[in-house]
């Protein structure tokens, strides 16, 4: 029973959740239930507006979900959280990627993809032999050299500094791997290519994948797809 | 915390130019708060050492402050003069342990001449009970020997066995020059950083001379080799005096404030210092006033200086939040900067302090004498340096109130 549980775990599982910003009465979000299963490549589509972002802060309990609502996590409750425990929550579990500029300016490429094991202990202890050996292996993988690797993140193309964000989020290997359209700014090889090198990174973490984007392109790449006004019955937000 | 610790100073690292500026500007109202205090104090300090273990002054009744002035820092006149027969049975007294007679009212080249007697080179002290000492000569034993203070004879270019003019006045321009009396300068007092340095010392019976009236043409010559009692000084200025006991300075004090023959006062050279230094103490307040709004420019050039980076900051605050950040970190991390920005500048501030007093210690104690310490930081001054980091870190708070503000709100989302 127990491995047949683990085998269909659900990595996220949201039921009646609903927010609104503070000093408005209409809701933004309002999903009666979604599943995620883990290990799974999720892509949600939508346009800007439809409460994309609003959403993304929820998952990674930056911001609380009004009352009544439920968003699990791994199985752990982030609306009975507090802030400060869900600031921790995040940090141990969930690598994030940008649409784009993505990296501390002052420091160097190691230091930006070391940066989530300076918030988090269990990401710094999965990496604990030799962290920065660990960074550059994941940079390696997703084929920055050891020359990028010395050049400061201002002077790397915006397609590198999409891969070190991307090592970033793998680095310490968190269980959810949130990425906000993050190859808009990239020209459509470099897009398939990074796509395609996170993917593998994701897979061989064990990382459960979800990839937030406008651009149904990019869909067909995805083990699944929902369209965010499909789940949100609260569609289109001003 | 050390991540916090490690981002604030690489984040102040890359923005080296513009925190450099900011700590310099810190450095600097530091150096200056810092500077002021010093001389303040030290002017305090030197002040008070002007004059030393003397129990009384007396002189002609007049204000406290006045008879100071003109009896130990020679500046102003006497109203009147006092009665060599006074002087002498007020010195008399059983509790008198010393006096020292002084005669005001003569100059030479812009220096004040003071007629005195050997026991001024005995009992006079100032400082910390230092007594006066002579970098060469000796004291005046003939009715033509002079003995020079410090300044004179290095402003003057004096040495032992120079002669010198004394003219009646205290103008340089004197139209009554004692043309015909040549003085001899036999001794030079090293310097003390009193008036002493400032002035000329002749016998009593020297001044009397000056102003006998007599005929120099005929009499100079035959009275400079038979010097003496012809002379007997007939008043003076002021005399100080020194008692056996202490205890007994308030009877003194009443017993010549009360003399009969003639309207004397006597004061406390210390009560009458402390009340001088109080009429002082308005601009001595202003200067440290002055010093310290230019710290508080100085930190208020940090804070908008802070203030500027935050908007383009608000996307590594973003960054660092998704990172697992709290809101709490993004305002330690401002306050950080804050407090290091400002104990950088106080740090560097010090340091050009004591860079300063070393490079002009040894000239100010070749010119006036006064050592200036730059042993250590005094509890005073580190109570201002602590105020000052408190100060940096209070208006850190401002942008760190903000960036909590603006990351709760932001969240993730970044706003360009």
């Amino acid at each position: 029973m127990a491995t047949l549980a683990n085998m269909t775990m659900n990595i996220l599982e949201l039921d009646n959740l609903t927010y609104s910003w503070p000093k408005r009465q209409q809701l933004s979000i309002d999903i009666e239930h979604f599943a995620l299963q883990q290990g799974q490549k999720l892509f949600i589509k939508g346009p800007s507006g439809s409460g994309k972002s609003t959403l993304l802060n929820l998952l990674t309990g930056i911001i609380p979900a009004n009352s009544g609502s439920s968003i699990k996590v791994l199985d752990q409750q982030l609306c009975e959280m507090s802030g400060a425990r869900r600031d921790k929550f995040r940090a141990d579990h969930i690598g994030y990627i940008f649409q784009q500029f993505n990296l501390i300016p002052y420091l160097s490429v190691i230091d930006n993809v070391l940066l989530p094991c300076r918030f988090s202990s269990s990401r710094a202890d999965r990496v604990a032999a030799d962290p920065k050996q660990q960074a550059r292996k994941l940079l390696s993988k997703l084929k920055l050299s050891d020359m990028d690797i010395l050049t400061p993140v201002s002077a790397l193309s915006i397609g590198q500094q999409q891969r070190v964000a991307a090592a970033r989020a793998l680095i310490g290997s968190p269980e959810l791997i949130i990425a906000d359209e993050p190859s808009s700014a990239l020209d459509h090889d470099t897009r398939s290519a990074f796509i395609e090198l996170l993917m593998q990174e994701c897979q061989s973490s064990g990382a459960t994948l979800i990839f937030v984007s406008h651009d149904p392109s990019l869909e067909s790449l995805f083990d699944r797809s929902v369209q965010l006004q499909d789940i949100n019955l609260q569609g289109v937000t001003q | 915390m050390k991540t916090i610790a490690l981002l604030t100073w690489k984040s102040i690292n890359n923005r080296r130019s513009s925190a450099l500026l900011t700590v310099f500007t810190v450095a600097i109202s530091m150096l200056l708060l810092l500077g002021v205090e010093r001389i303040r104090t030290q002017a305090k300090d030197s002040f008070a050492n002007t004059i030393s273990n003397t129990d009384l002054i007396v002189g002609a009744r007049s204000g406290e402050v006045n008879l100071l002035l003109y009896s130990v820092f020679r500046i102003g006149n006497a109203t009147n003069n006092i009665d060599w027969q006074s002087y002498q049975k007020l010195a008399g007294q059983a509790d008198v342990k010393w006096s020292i007679p002084i005669s005001l009212g003569d100059s030479h080249r812009g220096f004040r001449v003071m007629g005195t007697n050997t026991d001024y080179f005995k009992f006079y002290q100032y400082g910390n009970r230092q007594a006066l000492q002579f970098d060469s000569g000796q004291p005046f034993t003939q009715l033509f020997d002079t003995v020079i203070g410090a300044d004179v004879a290095r402003k003057l270019g004096y040495s032992v066995g120079s002669k010198i003019i004394i003219a009646h006045g205290i103008s340089d321009k004197s139209f009554t020059r004692h043309d015909n009396l040549p003085f001899k300068v036999v001794g030079i007092l090293a310097p003390t950083g009193t008036p002493v340095d400032k002035t000329v010392h002749l016998s009593l019976a020297a001044i009397e001379a000056l102003h006998s009236g007599w005929n120099p043409a005929g009499n100079v010559s035959a009275s400079k080799n038979q010097h003496q009692p012809t002379f007997q000084p007939e008043q003076i200025t002021a005399f100080m005096l020194g008692l056996k006991s202490k205890i007994k300075t308030f009877s003194v004090q009443r017993k010549i404030n009360n003399y009969p023959t003639e309207p004397l006062t006597a004061i406390m050279p210390g009560v009458a210092l402390h009340q001088l230094w109080s009429m002082m103490s308005i601009a001595e307040q202003a200067l440290l006033a002055i010093s310290g709004f230019v710290v508080v420019a100085g930190l208020l050039g940090m804070l908008s200086c802070l203030l500027t980076s935050l908007q383009e900051r608000r996307r590594e605050m973003a960054i660092l939040r998704a990172m697992g950040a709290r809101p709490g970190h993004i305002f330690a991390l401002l306050v950080a900067e804050a407090t290091l920005i400002t104990a950088a500048g106080i740090s560097l501030g010090v340091s050009f302090l004591y860079l300063l007093l070393a490079a002009i210690a040894p000239l100010i104690n070749s010119r006036f004498g006064i050592s200036i310490e730059s042993a250590s930081i005094s509890t005073h001054e580190l109570k201002l340096i602590v105020t000052v980091l408190l100060g940096g870190m209070l208006i850190g708070l401002i942008p760190a109130f903000r960036a909590y503000r603006q990351s709760l709100a932001d969240g993730m989302t970044i706003r360009i």
